[in-house]
């Protein structure tokens, strides 16, 4: 009996999660994320690669991961609060929210903005882990059939396709994704021990550590990247109307509109999170442009001018999205998004490996992490609302005093890893690089999926070569990995979809190209 | 001749706008009032919104004072703004509230009070926020 066997797993996960240490990882968790949530060009991924270096300490790896996954999906819940109050999503996925959202509270109905936002993150987040807490292990199962040649095609479709999904130009992200499959190479060959692109240091030997790869890029470059912004487009600071927060909740009406988007944003936000599309940018939007088809259909035509759909649907959507990451990170090990990769890193440095086996070696892991998700939502719901005030404070801090505190809060991190100060100063040069990329429109996503997922495919695909007595026909002739490595081709085109279809029906595209911004 | 306040939505503001207003009325003069911001922080609850800065211009009409109200983010530099504002305009008088600072305060983030005080070319006046004891 599966079904049995999933519920003994799951109050087996509750019963760990609901130890004291545990619960209060999970409440630093959510609130550390609702905070980053809340603050614009701070995301997860930034917070996950602050606090890598500090969980190297930890005895348990549960804690850790019920922390960071409490980080990556408060988010979600804190980058509606800024999209709905001052029109600056926290999050990218939450910029569909910002459309619907200030406008309601233009209108002076924030606070049914906020609480359709909350309800609806709440019930797509314990939908969608519902549906992981089934999907997983049959998956995983599934996944035990693979061979060498099917995991180094999947990995390639997982970073080809984020690649071609996230920035701006697909030419950028590939060099991107080549720069960040060096940076993994550096170091020992893992099969015959020779040193690659060491330059002939003993530094290098050991290649350069994840954390700080990630630390720098994250951390470093993306803090630089924000901060460079401040002189150059000097905001004006919103203005918080005390009234705005003052008008009532959600009214009969309001739960009539919202419960319908809030299950199809669910619907959407599960299986794009699950595929790699670089996480919960693409279903969001969706869900908006499906919720606003609906409402015209209805002759309702207030889309545009703060319509409650549109804040519920892509709201559930990115929460959805969240539990749909998981579903391939834990039983494949593949990150479908920059944060998800930044876990997946996590995964490794703890030793533990996320994939087929996952389920039956670290069964606890695994079962605390799901069972956590379904209370982190629960606190989440109880915290958004009425302490909204409190989270908008951080609004209030200076800035440079932010980004200064997280330069120096990232360098102490690294420091505390190797204790020496190469290790910073790798980071430091990271970082400076990273800047540079964003500065000339690079995305950041394809480096780290590089640098993780690049020694697993090589890995993997020489693992495959040596079965084979050497014929690199094999890929192409296991049908599995041909379907795989075909998809892998097509996600190459997904971006250049309007074009193709436009020429083909002989019109002028609407759209150039699609383009999804920056992952967090 | 004009009287140039910084205006803030705090009681120091409330203080400085009662005090610019007196003196407007008693020397004839117009105000120039000036709201500003470091313009570092995504929420600054002294840039006045809309109502704030309607309530000010309502209270110095009540004095009979002509009022022009200025808004505008100083980037970083706020002392810098009023000088610049009282340089522009014919200002005979700048008015600005006072609040307790903490030394180690004043040493990290500096006292715009302190330097438009020492740096004015015409005369500050600055008050107190009365305190309820008195």
């Amino acid at each position: 009996m599966i079904g049995l066997s999933v519920f003994g797993d799951l109050l087996h996960g509750f019963g760990t999660v609901l130890d004291p240490m545990n619960l209060l990882w999970a409440i630093l968790g959510v609130t550390l994320g609702m905070l980053v949530g809340i603050l614009p060009g701070i995301g997860p991924a930034l917070t996950i690669a602050l606090l890598l270096p500090i969980t190297f300490n930890f005895s348990d790896p549960i804690g850790a991961f019920i922390l960071f996954a409490g980080i990556y999906y408060g988010a979600m819940y804190g980058g509606s609060t800024t999209s709905i109050l001052i029109n600056t999503p926290g999050e990218s996925a939450s910029v569909a929210t910002a459309i619907e959202g200030h406008k309601m509270a233009l209108k002076g109905r924030a606070r049914a903005a906020l609480a359709t936002a909350a309800i609806g993150s709440f019930v797509a987040g314990t939908i969608s882990t519902v549906l992981l807490t089934f999907v997983a292990k049959p998956i995983g199962s599934l996944a035990s059939h693979f061979q060498a040649t099917d995991y180094f095609a999947i990995t390639l479709l997982a970073m080809v396709a984020v690649t071609a999904l996230v920035g701006h130009s697909l030419v950028r992200g590939l060099l991107s994704l080549v720069v960040g499959l060096f940076i993994g190479l550096i170091g020992l060959d893992s099969l015959s021990g020779a040193p690659r692109y060491t330059f002939g240091t003993l530094r290098l030997l050991d290649g350069i550590d994840v954390v700080i790869v990630i630390v720098g890029l994250f951390a470093i470059g993306e803090t630089l990247h924000v901060a460079s912004k401040l002189r150059s487009t000097p905001e004006r600071p919103a203005v918080l109307e005390k009234g705005r927060l003052r008008t009532g909740y959600l009214n009969k009406s309001d739960w009539g509109r919202s419960w319908k988007p809030w299950l199809r944003g669910t619907a959407l936000g599960f299986p794009f999170g699950a595929i790699p599309s670089g996480g919960a940018e693409v279903p969001t939007f969706l869900s908006y442009s499906i919720e606003r088809r609906q409402a015209r259909k209805k002759g309702r035509d207030e889309f545009g001018d703060g319509a409650i759909e549109g804040v519920a649907g892509p709201e559930a959507a990115n929460n959805a999205s969240f539990s749909g990451v998981l579903v391939p990170l834990l039983t494949l090990g593949l990150p479908t998004s920059a944060t998800a990769a930044v876990m997946l890193a996590a995964f490794q440095i703890f030793n533990v490996q996320p994939g087929p086996q996952l389920f039956e070696d670290q069964s606890t892991l695994v079962w605390t992490l799901i069972a956590s998700l379904y209370i982190g939502n629960l606190i989440l719901l109880i915290m958004n609302l009425p302490l909204i005030q409190i989270w908008v404070q951080v609004l209030k801090v200076p800035r440079p005093l932010l980004y200064a505190g997280i330069l120096v809060f990232a360098c102490l991190g690294v420091y505390s890893l190797s204790g020496s100060g190469y290790e910073v100063l790798m980071a430091l040069v990271i970082g400076v690089a990273g800047f540079f990329m964003r500065k000339l429109d690079f995305p950041i996503a394809p480096v780290i999926l590089g640098v993780i997922l690049g020694p697993t495919m090589e890995e993997q695909f020489r693992r495959a070569l040596v079965i084979s007595n050497g014929d690199a026909s094999v890929f192409v002739t296991r049908p599995l990995s041909a379907v795989i490595i075909v998809l892998t081709v097509l996600a190459l085109f997904v971006p250049y979809l309007p074009r193709i279809v436009a020429r083909i029906r002989g019109t002028r595209p609407t759209r150039d190209r699609l383009t999804f911004g920056e992952d967090d | 001749m004009k009287i140039l306040v910084g205006y803030v939505p705090t009681p120091e503001g409330e203080a400085a706008l009662t005090a610019a207003a007196a003196e407007a009325e008693l020397r004839g003069a117009s105000i120039l009032l000036l709201n500003t911001s470091r313009g570092d922080a995504y929420i600054d609850a002294r840039y006045a919104n809309a109502d704030e800065l309607a309530a000010a211009e309502a209270k110095l009409r009540e004095h009979g004072v002509e009022v022009t109200i200025q808004q505008a983010v100083s980037e970083g530099d706020v002392a810098g703004a009023l000088l610049k504002a009282a340089a522009a305009e014919d200002v005979g008088l700048i008015v600005l509230g006072l609040r307790r600072r903490s030394p180690v305060g004043k040493l990290i983030l500096g006292s715009t009070a302190q330097r438009v005080l020492l740096e004015s070319p015409v005369p500050v006046l600055a008050v107190k926020v009365p305190s309820p004891h008195d």
